[in-house]
């Protein structure tokens, strides 16, 4: 086990598949000269040249449509949208395109490409470069998509990811590129769908994904520790499909959840998961599920009311505790 | 082009044309739903361009208005017509549409309705027979109104940058949707346009296939021998509206007639004749054995077909589950 970087784990990822396969190629914003902005295709330009590691022009909907285009044909590409703001403009390819071409060829044509975004809030980047955006992706038909908690899951699942014939969509987070964690040494796919279960507990069940993951692994830590409350925190690393067996087996344990994302409510992964608790187990609920989530409100700059937009494990204690009549 | 040549192709033309036709009456019997993009006017584009081309071997996308293109390129008119029915046995097996032809076995990559979007698809097919090292080449059809979308633009730029073996075809009709190119686009000559991204380009008269197929064998042949892109744009004319709801109010009948003396399919027989190659109860003849073989063959099977069955709803979402277990799972071998 190597204790590597997030980003360190997804440039392996590329570095594998691309010495395997030369028809596995990436292309984005600055990844290739510039090594990537997040450095999740460093050295890659040097090793595999311009031909494979393609720095496109600032032009989202023109190379993820040319990205897909090769993917007719069976090139494998990894395309970058540097930042996850930016993939409204290429939604139309994403989703007319890529997502599409399966059903409406009736299984002739098939789009095995991953798009990789980086997400979330960061610190102070405003409005337009702080979304969360993939309660768009995940209600698409004939999309994948998985966002990675850690980094094993962001190199096992950009394996997988490549390896698969189906669109993927992958949902990282700007703030997670520098976390460390435990890499296999050895090749290891993870599975594009399903869940894990990243704590286990008995009074109640935080569902997260992504860096709400970490919320909830702290709030289980300070819910055991000050208030006795055995809080089970299952990863819903895979957003599309949801895990129902995964979701029905933790809440039946439990009987309580509490769901946290960093996105607003409305239409979110908060609002589904609650939809297939309600539909696979509301008898087995001692309690309403409660959601934590972002205001709704584009993202402002000045860093308390950023903060004030944001939840964090903090507020996923106090839901809990609510949940409990505790606070 | 030889006389066996021009035979030929005014003979499929014809059947174009009637392919065509016959749509537009199995549309008001109810038999297609949906939209439906007639090509009645265009058919010396497609067909110039594809004799130049290797149909079958090279590949080809294009927008909505798509039925010739599939079948020009090897698509069986009657899968053709039996998708225009949704029935299983049409080409996308009834879940595309008359918007969504595809023919992959004959390199015929689509039908694809949101104007524009076929630009990057073809420039990317490029690449990848760049990667490969294949001597085919992408073409890409698609109408003058595509040329507004902001993704005309960055695609030319990525395909001059990159010298990707892709031919753009602009079937200029004058027309996008209901609203005429000098009210939507400030010049009408659409090859000007990629001057600026150092593409060579040419324009044509769309009408006379003899003509369009001397400019596209410039174009394959520059495309084709790594010179990079290449925007051929075809000056021609829809007979009927942008589809079957468009009642063409926005245009002149004398317009329309006058483009009808241009038509693609007399000027071609009207050469043939002259030429001593043809007569014109050959021509009515082969009319009529056309028109047999659409309504003996094409419909009948079309009827005869079978609908999907609802079980096969979710068929083709995604890949085969079976196939993809090891991603799927993570128990890869």
């Amino acid at each position: 086990m190597a204790n590597i970087m997030y980003w360190e784990a997804i440039q392996r990822a590329h570095d594998e598949e691309m010495a395997r396969d030369p028809l596995v190629i990436c292309m984005g914003e600055d990844i290739g000269v510039a090594g990537g902005t997040y450095k999740a295709t460093k050295g890659l330009y040097e090793k595999y040249g311009p031909l494979r590691v393609i720095d496109t022009p600032i032009s989202e909907g023109g190379f993820t449509g040319l990205g897909i285009g090769a993917s007719f044909l069976g090139v494998r590409p990894v395309i970058e949208i540097m930042s996850v703001n930016f993939a409204w403009l290429a939604m139309d390819q994403m989703f007319n395109s890529a997502a599409k071409v399966r059903y409406m060829s009736g299984g002739q044509l098939t789009a095995p490409c991953v798009f990789r975004a980086a997400g979330g809030a960061a610190h102070q980047l405003g409005a337009q470069h702080s979304a969360r955006m993939e309660k768009v992706f995940m209600g698409i038909a004939g999309l994948r998509v998985v966002t990675p908690s850690n980094p094993k899951q962001a190199y096992g699942l950009l394996k997988s990811a490549i390896r698969c014939d189906d669109p993927v969509f992958i949902n990282e987070h700007e703030l997670m590129y520098n976390m460390k964690g435990e890499v296999p040494d050895t090749e290891y796919f993870h599975p594009l769908e399903g869940s894990e279960v990243a704590r286990a507990g008995t009074d109640i069940t935080l569902f997260g994904y992504n860096i709400s993951v970490h919320w909830c692994l702290k709030a289980a830590e300070i819910l055991d520790k000050q208030y006795g409350i055995s809080a089970e925190v299952i990863d819903l690393y895979c957003l599309s499909p949801l895990d129902r067996a995964g979701i029905k087996a933790s809440v039946a344990k439990t009987h309580r959840a509490v769901i946290a994302e960093e996105d607003e409510a409305p239409v979110g992964v908060g609002a589904e998961v609650m939809a297939i608790i309600n539909e696979e187990c509301f008898f087995e609920l001692d309690a309403a599920p409660v959601r934590v989530h972002s205001a709704m409100v584009p993202q402002p700059y000045n860093h308390t009311l950023e903060k004030a937009t944001i939840p964090d494990h903090e507020d996923v204690v106090k839901a809990v505790l609510k949940l409990f009549g505790k606070a | 082009m030889k006389i066996e040549d021009k035979k030929r192709v005014l003979r499929e033309m014809v059947l174009h044309r009637r392919f065509e036709e016959r749509c537009y009456q199995a549309y008001i019997e109810r038999k297609i739903g949906g939209f439906l993009h007639l090509y009645p006017g265009q058919e010396a584009c497609c067909n110039g361009v594809m004799e130049a081309a290797r149909p079958g071997h090279d590949y080809v996308i294009t927008g909505y208005r798509d039925h010739v293109h599939a079948i020009k390129c090897g698509a069986d008119p009657k899968e053709v017509m039996a998708e225009l029915y949704g029935k299983e046995t049409g080409c996308s097996k009834g879940r595309g549409g008359s918007m969504h032809i595809f023919d992959v076995k004959h390199r015929f990559m689509g039908g694809y309705a949101l104007v524009g979007g076929p630009f990057p698809l073809a420039a990317g097919m490029a690449k990848a027979i760049q990667l490969k090292g294949g001597d085919e080449i992408a073409i890409c059809f698609l109408g003058d109104a595509a040329n507004n979308q902001g993704v005309f633009h960055e695609t030319m730029n990525m395909a001059a940058l990159w010298k990707l073996p892709v031919l753009f075809v602009c079937e200029n009709n004058l027309y996008g949707i209901g609203t005429a190119i000098e009210r939507s686009t400030a010049i009408v000559h659409q090859h000007k346009r990629v001057c600026a991204y150092g593409i060579e380009a040419a324009e044509c008269d769309g009408q006379d296939v003899e003509k369009v197929y001397a400019a596209a064998r410039v174009a394959v042949d520059h495309v084709r021998h790594g010179k990079g892109p290449y925007f051929l744009e075809l000056m021609t004319y829809r007979y009927r509206g942008h589809s079957m709801s468009d009642s063409r109010g926005y245009r002149s009948r004398e317009e329309e007639e006058m483009w009808k003396q241009r038509d693609p399919i007399f000027i071609l027989r009207d050469r043939l004749v002259a030429e001593k190659a043809l007569t014109l109860a050959e021509f009515e003849a082969m009319e009529k054995e056309i028109d047999a073989y659409i309504e003996n063959e094409v419909i009948k099977f079309a009827e005869e077909s079978p609908e999907p069955r609802v079980e096969d709803l979710e068929k083709y979402v995604l890949a085969d589950r079976e196939t993809q277990l090891p991603w799927l799972t993570g128990k890869a071998a």
